[in-house]
């Protein structure tokens, strides 16, 4: 049985609000938490096979060359190494989010300081290392290898598709009662989950299973098929776990293809476990960008004109750029645009998704610019930004799905007191600290991918969810759990989800936010079909139908679930794609953040005292892992204003900071209480149960608020992120003695 | 890791007996010799493992100070009353650094010995003349946000990175060292780390093969304790700048001073033209300011370090500020 919905039009039922439980959207607990919190929880690296060994790849030493040999001499003497690989289908860097097939492969060409060149194997992971560090390279240097974006003599790339010039921005601005023109700069960030990137392949003849920390298994299985030159059928992923993926773990990367080829030859399950310093220096990194913003106003404060160019940087060859301007094109009006992408093609590491691609400091930069216009027109920015809500997509002409816009400003200007904020920058001390508040607006795209589940009931009344959808921290296990709870009228404990298994319907992966919707969907719809056919087994319509407590009822009958199982399973498979609903409506998540922080006055060093988070993303699956998700939004928000870069070798563009003692991340001590409000909100157009994207959108902006409060605390505007004391003491005031 | 030979002393004599051999080095809390171990960048042949030699506890001194053992965790260290009451500055800049944890692991002998956090003195493909002499120095022209700005050399412009020893400086402690021939010598710790000079690689004065059995605090000294460390973030960061300081104040004037300087030199930095100028004074912005242009008179930025000029000014007549202010 399969049930299948391409969302084509808006939804005309919310069936989750009529159902008698309504365990969707309470903060259930993972079901998985208990496994987490005991080490029972298995993920990559803990795989327990019988025969593994470890395998430590090795890192170009130079940033633009050839590999010209491999001296291998001086492994001879050391114990336990079982060989080295290198040869052309490893893998230069990760492949990019849903690519599906393999990205650019080869060890001889060498395109970046680190690039992962040889795999050593030994019997255990300290053998392995240690064979890593004698491993002689030898390798020919490229003197002509670009390290800086902004070199003057480079020519970045323009993407075509990317390009929007609408109206007259010059003259808008030339016009304008207020302006704004403002270049900012924000450094490229890495994902820094917790697990370190990990694969076990084992093969059985020519079955390959690998054991991986993967986002996207199905997009997964075809781009290890791709590099290793096998059919797809041929191998099957399980990433039933992921400590944290962040994008970082969206495609397939150079280790699970070196473990692979290194089992076959050696006949034994091979584990590659990175480095926190090759995590740094190998994944995704978000490229840095230079962003040039220009805000044209009448004397209302109503936007005339909207620039925003940037330029972001990536590897020759690589297809992604950062999606800086994904955001811009429809959260505010002004009729005269000009929206411009430049690439600049470096020898750095791959530039790929780190969580919000694009809206995570396209809006951070966009909103700081909007500060700037509230300032000089001294507009309240909460009401300048209301000002400017635009009816329909400013370019595109077509309305909006559900928009809480101006509800996520009010609602988040009333807790926070916005009105206490003094908008004269500088006023308000406290000893050695200058308070500012600040504010800023959340935007990200929201889209539903196609995705398949299957759900089983069992003849003893209890389900099985199955899918090859992944939990990456997110809380995946527990909203399926939930949803098929409530269509299915069981408790949690009658429901086991099964996740991260090749082998399961394909799903969505996690990505993009769009998970929980999409693979939340497909679980609906498989349940929906189930609720079909227990309808026509009790002679009901399916409208008619009530699941409760082990009790079928309906048109006046009723049975009990078992009964009417009589002994056999029920299987259905729920399928959902996207549809027209996609190009119909623009979709979008929407919020507002409020953010006061202390500035020392002695020495520029920032602390944010509060942040506040209104949001609003269709129907909440579960408020616990959502509020969990904007918790870690605006960390990394916080993180992104005033921490966190990759710092590279202008001389030859390796990472210098790959670790984290001094790739700095938020601790403890740099959070304040954190509050999140989660509006009520159903969008029948973005999915069949009302549901969008909400991982992201907790930093979509968010560092924006705490930079505008550095500047409402200091009069300081920090246009180089991130805002740290260097940046800022040259605007701090003299003190004095009391 | 390269694989090494590994020791167990049960006592003091026999761990500097196992350290004889060439390329054997101590192990401690292990909290930074085996991070670098695991990168190749430190390869001793074999480990002494000093845990279970005592020292572990921290004794009254004949000159009615405290003696504290190498082996004292730095938890430890911080948290003994007698630490806490009367040489609060130590108690405030060990927990100023690192994490609970790796306090619960970091001994007294270990901190002082840590070594560089100089981004390429971690990265085995990059020259560094600290860890390969005559490799060359990367971090100069390179990214060297958090490097020295005072003492540095054209062959090193590496940091000490630690807290504990600066305000041991400030406190004037000193070290004791027993050699290879059993016999034990002190050291002040305001000479025991060196400045680079043309052999950055001797990060201190010790022999191969010598042990640190104790560090002992004079007598407490009198007056306001204070660590002011200026960082990156608000915990589990090293210092960009940071300022021990015991001031004693008597009838509106600094009757002693006692400064010293961390995240800005390749030791913990002291100079004593900074004390003598203000002991006998009366606190004054201008005074705050001399003193800052005698400890900045030579600095030198490195281009992303520059900031760290300023910021140490600031810093610096923050503190005597405080110091020197009515208690609130
Ligand atoms: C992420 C991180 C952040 C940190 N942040 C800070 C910080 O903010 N501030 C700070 O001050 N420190 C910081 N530290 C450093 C930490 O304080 C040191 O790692 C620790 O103090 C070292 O002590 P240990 O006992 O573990 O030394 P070990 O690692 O065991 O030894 C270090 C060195 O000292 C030698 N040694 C040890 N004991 C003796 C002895 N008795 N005699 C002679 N030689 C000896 C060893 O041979 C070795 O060379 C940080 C460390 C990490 C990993
Ligand atoms: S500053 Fe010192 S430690 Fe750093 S690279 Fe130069 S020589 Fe090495």
């Amino acid at each position: 049985m399969t049930r299948h919905l391409k969302m084509d039009t808006p939804a005309t039922s919310r069936l989750l609000d009529e159902l008698p439980s309504k365990l969707t959207g309470k903060p259930m607990d993972r079901p998985d938490g208990p496994k987490k919190v005991s080490g029972t929880a298995t993920y990559a690296h803990e795989w327990d096979i019988d025969g593994k060994v470890f395998g430590v790849l090795a890192r170009a030493p130079v940033s633009k060359g050839k590999l010209v040999r491999i001296d291998k001499s001086a492994l001879d003497k050391l114990p336990g190494i079982l060989g080295v690989f290198s040869e052309d289908r490893f893998l230069r860097n990760p492949a990019q989010g849903t690519a599906d097939e393999a990205p650019i492969q080869g060890v001889s060409e060498i395109s970046y300081f680190g690039q992962p060149i040889a795999l050593v194997v030994a019997e255990t992971f300290e053998q392995a290392r240690h064979g890593a560090h004698m491993l002689e390279l030898v390798c020919e240097a490229d003197t002509d290898g670009v390290y800086d974006p902004e070199a003057s003599n480079l020519s970045p790339e323009k993407p075509e598709d990317d390009q929007l010039d609408q109206g007259d921005l010059d003259k808008a601005m030339a016009e304008a009662a207020f302006t704004v023109d403002s270049t900012y700069r924000t450094p490229n960030h890495n994902s820094a989950a917790m697990e370190p990137h990990c694969s076990i392949a084992s093969w059985e003849g020519d079955q390959l299973t690998l054991y991986g920390s993967y986002q996207m298994v199905k997009y997964n299985v075809n781009e290890l098929a791709d590099s290793l030159g096998i059919e797809p059928e041929k191998v099957r992923i399980l990433s039933p776990f992921v400590g944290g993926g962040f994008g970082s773990k969206l495609g397939i990367a150079p280790e699970a293809v070196a473990a692979a080829i290194a089992a076959k030859e050696i006949g034994r399950p091979v584990c590659v476990t990175l480095t926190r310093q090759q995590v740094f220096e190998n994944v995704m990194r978000r490229s840095e960008s230079r962003q040039r913003l220009r805000l044209a106003a009448d004397e209302t404060g109503k936007l005339t004109g909207l620039g925003h160019e940037c330029l972001v940087s990536n590897l020759p060859g690589e297809s992604f750029h950062e999606p800086v301007l994904q955001a811009t094109h429809f959260i505010y009006g002004g009729e005269n645009r000009r929206l411009g992408m430049e690439v600049a093609r470096l020898n750095r590491m791959c530039a790929g998704s780190v969580r919000a691609p694009g809206e995570a400091i396209g809006m951070q930069v966009l909103e700081n610019a909007m500060d700037e216009l509230a300032h000089t027109s001294g507009i309240d920015p909460v009401e300048l930004r209301k000002r400017n809500i635009p009816e329909t997509h400013p370019e595109e002409g077509t309305p909006y799905s559900s928009r809480p816009f101006a509800e996520a400003l009010d609602e988040g200007a009333r807790r926070f007191g916005w009105d206490k904020r003094n908008p004269k920058p500088g006023q308000q001390r406290d000893g050695e600290w200058l308070i500012g508040m600040g504010m800023a607006v959340a935007a990200r795209v929201n889209m539903l991918m196609e995705s398949k589940a299957r759900v089983t009931l069992n003849k003893d009344g209890t389900a099985i969810v199955e899918t090859d959808m992944t939990d990456i921290g997110t809380g995946t296990y527990a909203i399926l759990t939930q949803l098929c709870c409530d269509m299915l009228g069981l408790a949690p404990e009658q429901v086991e989800t099964r996740l991260g298994d090749s082998n399961f319907p394909k799903a969505s992966g996690s990505g993009g936010s769009f998970g929980a919707a999409s693979s939340g969907s497909s679980v609906y719809l498989a349940c929906q079909d189930i609720r079909g056919e227990l309808a026509r087994r009790l002679g009901c319509s399916e409208d008619e139908l009530q699941l409760e407590n082990g009790n079928v009822s309906g048109g006046g009958k009723d049975s009990a679930l078992t009964d009417l199982l009589a002994g056999e399973n029920i299987e259905a498979e729920g399928h959902i794609e996207p549809g027209e609903t996609m190009e119909k409506v623009k979709q979008a998540t929407y919020g507002s953040y409020f953010a006061e922080v202390a500035v020392n006055a002695v020495t520029g060093e920032t602390r944010v005292r509060r942040m506040l988070g209104v949001f609003g993303a269709g129907r909440i699956l579960n408020q616990k892992t959502a509020t969990s998700q904007c918790y870690g939004g605006m960390t990394w928000g916080i993180g992104m204003a005033l921490h966190e870069a990759m710092e590279f070798d202008p001389r030859d563009g390796h990472v210098v900071n790959n670790d984290f003692a001094e790739y700095h991340v938020p601790v403890n001590l740099d959070l304040p209480q954190l509050d999140v409000v989660l509006l009520e909100e159903r969008d029948d157009w973005a999915s069949p149960i009302q549901a969008k994207g909400l991982g992201e959108l907790g930093l979509c902006g968010a560092g924006a608020a705490v930079t505008n409060a550095i500047f409402n605390a200091t009069g300081v505007r920090v246009y180089d992120y991130p805002a740290t004391l260097d940046k800022i003491l040259g605007g701090l005031p003299e003190l004095e003695m009391a | 890791m390269r694989p090494f030979d590994y020791h167990r002393s049960e006592d003091g004599r026999d761990a500097v007996k196992a350290a004889s051999e060439k390329g054997a080095l101590f192990i401690a809390g292990g909290t930074n010799l085996l991070d670098l171990m695991k990168l190749d960048l430190m390869t001793p042949s074999r480990l002494v493992d000093i845990n279970r030699i005592g020292l572990k506890d921290i004794t009254p001194t004949d000159e009615g100070g405290l003696s504290i053992g190498a082996l004292v965790t730095n938890s430890d260290c911080a948290a003994d009353p007698r630490i806490r009451e009367d040489y609060e500055v130590l108690s405030r800049a060990i927990l100023a650094g690192a994490s609970g944890q790796l306090r619960n692991k970091a001994t007294t002998g270990g901190n002082l010995c840590q070594r560089t956090r100089c981004y390429y003195f971690y990265d085995p493909d990059m020259a560094c003349n600290k860890r390969k002499p005559g490799s060359g120095c990367s971090a100069i022209g390179g990214a060297n946000r958090i490097h020295a700005i005072l003492g540095a050399s054209d062959e090193c412009i590496a940091t000490y990175p630690g807290d504990m020893a600066v305000a041991m400086a400030a406190l004037d402690a000193k070290v004791v060292i027993e050699g290879q021939g059993g016999d034990t010598r002190t050291v002040p710790v305001r000479d025991f780390h060196r400045l680079p000079g043309d052999q950055p690689d001797k990060d201190n004065i010790l022999e191969p093969g010598e042990l640190i059995t104790h560090v002992t605090l004079p007598a407490p000294a009198k007056g306001r304790h204070i660590y002011r460390k200026v960082r990156d973030r608000a915990s589990y960061a090293f210092a960009l700048v940071s300022i021990a300081a015991v001031v004693e104040m008597d009838a509106g004037k600094i009757a002693s001073a006692s400064l010293a300087f961390g995240g800005l030199a390749h030791k913990p930095w002291h100079d004593s033209a900074i004390d003598d100028l203000l002991t006998g004074e009366a606190p004054s912005e201008a005074l705050f300011d001399k003193a800052a242009d005698i400890l900045l008179a030579d600095a030198k930025g490195q281009g992303s370090n520059d900031f760290k000029i300023p910021l140490a000014r600031r810093t610096l007549k923050a503190v005597l500020r405080e110091a020197t202010g009515e208690r609130s």
